[in-house]
């Protein structure tokens, strides 16, 4: 069973595993990283191959005789830079020199390089210590062999700059330390001293990413961007609507298109679809992307459209937001919320709704496969998690895993759809039919139809004040189809998993709290996209407290701080009526301290306009939102533009992500973060009619282009020396409420619904 | 099937193609050019802007039966190595995220900075109002093309 998502509740604990690694996990990596990996399993010295000799302390780190240090990245690369940020951890602590450093894409393989699954905002937090030691211990070796070699104690010898030097002023090249490493022992992982964080050199400094001038230059590889010797290209008709069958199909036209060499049908997996299964469709192969696109355009394919085909979204959502006015399943309860609704001076209750969301990344799917008559297969794919698409490949194909090298390139955005291996599994099969390679193609238009869509969502929230106007009460309804039930039709409810996501963690001080939720099929495949439920949640709890602060006559802010207790590590126990998953991580080694959360609102208030509010036709709104174990507040600034629209001229941001690795990749994860929430806030929406999605491009699911997008994001990083945590996804869920707040405050109008109509 | 020649970064090129196939797939499967990127098909996210002549196109909806003998522009054809001054500014302000767009929105930029070499940040705006950048990477690109027009 292959490691990723979510969906964890007592019914389906079973049938998949959450996203987050768990702790067991999350253990069996850290030992084999900072033991077996590191200590000896894998050390090796290679002789002599020409002139050129290897020191391998690890899987992740060689050093050749001529000086050439090269890192391995296992993660994928979908732009949060994390190509760059883990190798740079590793050289910092070995002493490389970085400018010289080769970084090496991983091929996807578990059992070498543990986890690879790059999701959920944990490859800094899961590898921040494993990559340390990774250099650490090649340097204590390093500085070992110098130390002999000069005759000198190790103490008196330190790296920098790709060379161990002394305190004397001799200096030695790493290359020429490596002939004599080979016979050494790996040392006790317990005898490794890893430097102090003032004597880094790049971790917490602003470094620029390794591709940089690659992608400037247009030289850096993407998936369609592999090409092979006698490769064909597929474009494929998939269903219209999930769960669709293919009655038959006429393909003379199709074959009649000049360069169309073969039309070849994919079988789905049907109802449910699968996180891991291609889409039922009809290939078309060909010579060229063209051919293969015209050829499709030309089949004639009879469908069984199925269950789904008179789907509504819109009919869907009216029944979810229907369904949260009765009792629903609870999920964590404090106190006794009907009593204080009894007792109540005043009950404010509103209701939330979100559309369903495509990635759109702006590379659409692509993947390239080799079927070779020896049985064995090479993939190239944009891969979140190249294990996955491994395992997918090997099970559609009926193969072992080690007949499949799976390559990963460069991903063009990922935001959780790329950790789906439908499309890498169709480049495999139809390879295997084609008896060539194959690079399947996916149109902007399959991306949209066929994406795995962040869920629709109804919320519904009641808040009581008591008869002296305190804070009593809050009932949170939310209801939106299951991640889970893309693999599996019985789930009804979301999981503990995406309940998890910013809704029953529900951090304030209220004495009742009520959390429930209603059941709701999928219709079509629901999957992850960045910060995941966290993204509707905020939302509606953010725009609500902005509603209780106002009622009760009191700035966000400091109602905000009134029900936040001062320093406290927060554990629900007893409340929450499933698993709390903590993101995969243990409460005593990641804690829920209110204090953290304290610290990013005063620091996004000082450094911000907020205590101006209202002047020169500005208006600013807030919101708070830990997730991923990263405290982020945010204070977006509005005005009115020219011709009516909304103008957002200053964003600020605080963030508390503990150690910062890579202080410009913080920043720049939070401005394309501000950026990619506000598409989701102002203009992009996925609707379904007759089970078929009715955006096609651009033009449909509209993206936020330059001249509509935040001017200016400043981004406020507390300096921290806790662990670290991952910023690719917290951006994103307190920005939309802050927007929507501060439109309230601009326009008087309250935001009840996205994307936000003004 | 039909034999162009066709004028890329300054260079003679025969293909042979239907007459409808656009320019993007010339570049990228009949002349292994990769640099120029496929995103929609229709002209509406930006990321296969090639120069036709000092103009930005989205070569996605040309075909190559409309270019006759006019200079085409590629990512690969703007530079030596890298020198020209918004790469060299792209890389200063550590522009892209995930890099996907980013040859589309340089070759946009590149074709601004022709028509007007010292644009101001409403005028880069809507120059570059047809290139979709889904990391958001907006505000580094224009602080990009303020550094190079001042170069």
């Amino acid at each position: 069973m292959p490691k990723f998502p979510f969906l964890k509740n007592k019914e389906s604990e079973n049938k998949s595993k959450v996203f987050i690694p768990s702790r067991r996990e999350f253990l069996k990596i850290s030992t084999l990283a900072s033991g077996g990996f590191l200590l000896g399993v894998n050390f090796q010295c290679s002789g002599p191959k020409g002139e050129l000799v290897t020191f391998a302390p690890n899987v992740y780190l060689s050093i050749d005789s001529d000086n050439q240090v090269t890192i391995i990245a296992h993660r994928s690369e979908m732009g949060t830079g994390i190509r760059t940020s883990l190798p740079m951890i590793v050289a910092d602590e070995l002493g490389a020199d970085w400018s010289k450093v080769k970084i090496v894409q991983a091929e996807g393989d578990e059992e070498k390089y543990g986890d690879q699954n790059t999701d959920g905002s944990y490859s800094v937090r899961m590898f921040y210590e494993p990559m340390r030691k990774a250099g650490a211990t090649a340097r204590h070796m390093l500085i070992a062999a110098a130390a002999e070699k000069w005759g000198i104690n190790a103490s008196e010898c330190a790296t920098e700059n790709g060379q161990v030097i002394s305190t004397s002023g001799k200096k030695i090249n790493f290359g020429d330390l490596v002939e004599g490493l080979k016979d050494k022992q790996i040392p006790d992982a317990t005898t490794i001293t890893l430097k102090g964080f003032s004597s880094y050199k790049l971790i917490g400094k602003d470094i620029a990413i390794y591709d940089n001038k690659d992608i400037a230059t247009g030289k850096a590889v993407f998936g369609a961007d592999v090409d092979l010797p006698n490769m064909q290209i597929a474009v494929v008709r998939r269903s219209p609507v999930v769960g669709a069958k293919v009655i038959s199909y006429n393909d003379a036209k199709a074959m009649a298109v000049p360069g169309v060499n073969r039309v070849v049908q994919i079988e789905g997996a049907g109802i449910p679809p699968g996180l891991d299964k291609p889409l039922e469709g009809v290939a078309v192969i060909a010579d060229n992307t063209w051919a293969a696109m015209k050829g499709r355009e030309a089949l004639e394919i009879e469908w069984d459209l199925g269950e789904n085909q008179t789907y509504s979204s819109a009919k869907q959502l009216d029944d979810m937001l229907k369904s949260t006015t009765g009792n629903g399943q609870v999920r964590r309860e404090r106190g006794n919320f009907n009593a204080a609704r009894q007792s109540a001076g005043k009950v404010i209750e509103r209701t939330y709704l979100a559309p369903f969301y495509a990635h759109a990344t702006l590379e659409p799917p692509a993947a390239i496969a080799d079927f070779r008559e020896d049985g064995s297969c090479e993939i190239w794919a944009p891969s979140q998690h190249p294990q996955w698409a491994r395992q997918a490949v090997a099970d559609a194909l009926q193969m072992d895993l080690d007949q499949i090298k799976m390559n990963v390139t460069l991903l063009g955005g990922g935001f959780g759809r790329k950790s789906k291996p439908d499309f890498v599994v169709e480049a495999a099969l139809l390879s295997k039919s084609a008896k060539s390679p194959v690079r399947v193609q996916w149109t902007r238009e399959d991306d949209l139809h066929h994406d795995f869509f962040h869920a629709q969502s109804a919320q519904r929230i009641k808040a009581t004040l008591d008869k002296n106007g305190n804070f009593s009460g809050w009932n949170h309804h939310t209801v939106f189809p299951a991640i889970g039930a893309t693999a599996s039709a019985a789930e009804l409810h979301p999981s503990d998993g995406e309940l998890g996501l910013g809704c029953i963690d529900f951090p304030f001080e209220v004495p009742n709290i009520r959390i429930e939720t209603h059941e709701s099929k999928a219709h079509t495949r629901i999957g992850w996209l960045r910060s995941v439920s966290n993204i509707h949640h905020a939302f509606a709890i953010n725009c609500m407290l902005d509603e209780i602060a106002e009622t009760k006559g009191m700035d966000p802010v400091d109602f905000i701080l009134d029900i936040l207790p001062e320093n406290k590590d927060l554990d629900f126990a007893g409340e929450i009526k499933g698993d709390f998953s903590n993101y995969g991580e243990p409460l005593e080694k990641f804690p829920w301290n209110t204090k953290r959360l304290r610290g990013v609102i005063e620091k996004v208030v000082q450094e911000s306009d907020w205590n101006k509010m209202v002047s020169d036709g500005k208006a600013v709104g807030f919101a708070v939102h830990k997730s991923f174990l990263t405290y982020v507040a945010c204070i977006v600034e509005v005005t009115n533009g020219s011709n009516g629209q909304i103008i957002i001229p200053d964003v600020h941001y605080a963030v508390d992500c503990g150690i910062g690795v890579n202080t410009d990749r913080i920043r720049s994860q939070f401005e394309g973060g501000a950026q990619f929430a506000t598409s989701l806030a102002m203009s992009s929406a996925i609707t379904l009619e007759n089970g078929q999605v009715q955006q096609n491009n651009f033009d449909g699911y509209q993206i936020i282009r330059m001249p509509q997008s935040p001017k200016k994001i400043h981004v406020h990083i507390i300096e921290s020396m806790e662990k670290p945590t991952g910023v690719g996804e917290p951006p994103v869920p307190p920005y939309i409420p802050a927007l929507c707040n501060a439109i309230y405050k601009l326009t008087g109008q309250r935001i009840y619904q996205l994307p936000i109509k003004v | 099937m039909e034999k162009y020649t066709i004028i890329i970064n300054g260079k003679k090129q025969e293909v042979t193609a239907a007459e409808d196939m656009p320019l993007l797939w010339v570049l990228r499967d009949l002349l292994s050019l990769k640099g120029t990127k496929y995103g929609c098909g229709q002209a509406l996210c930006g990321a296969c802007t090639v120069l036709v002549g000092d103009d930005a196109r989205r070569s996605c909806s040309l075909p190559i039966s409309s270019i006759g003998n006019q200079n085409i522009t590629t990512i690969e054809g703007l530079s030596q190595d890298g020198n020209h001054p918004l790469q060299k500014a792209w890389v200063e302000h550590i522009v892209p995220q995930c890099g996907y767009c980013q040859t589309g929105q340089i070759m946009n930029a590149a074709a601004l900075l022709k028509s007007n070499s010292s644009p101001s940040e409403a005028e880069i705006e809507n120059a570059m109002a047809g290139n979709l950048c889904r990391c958001g990477t907006y505000n580094r690109i224009k602080d990009a093309i303020l550094t190079a027009s001042k170069s």
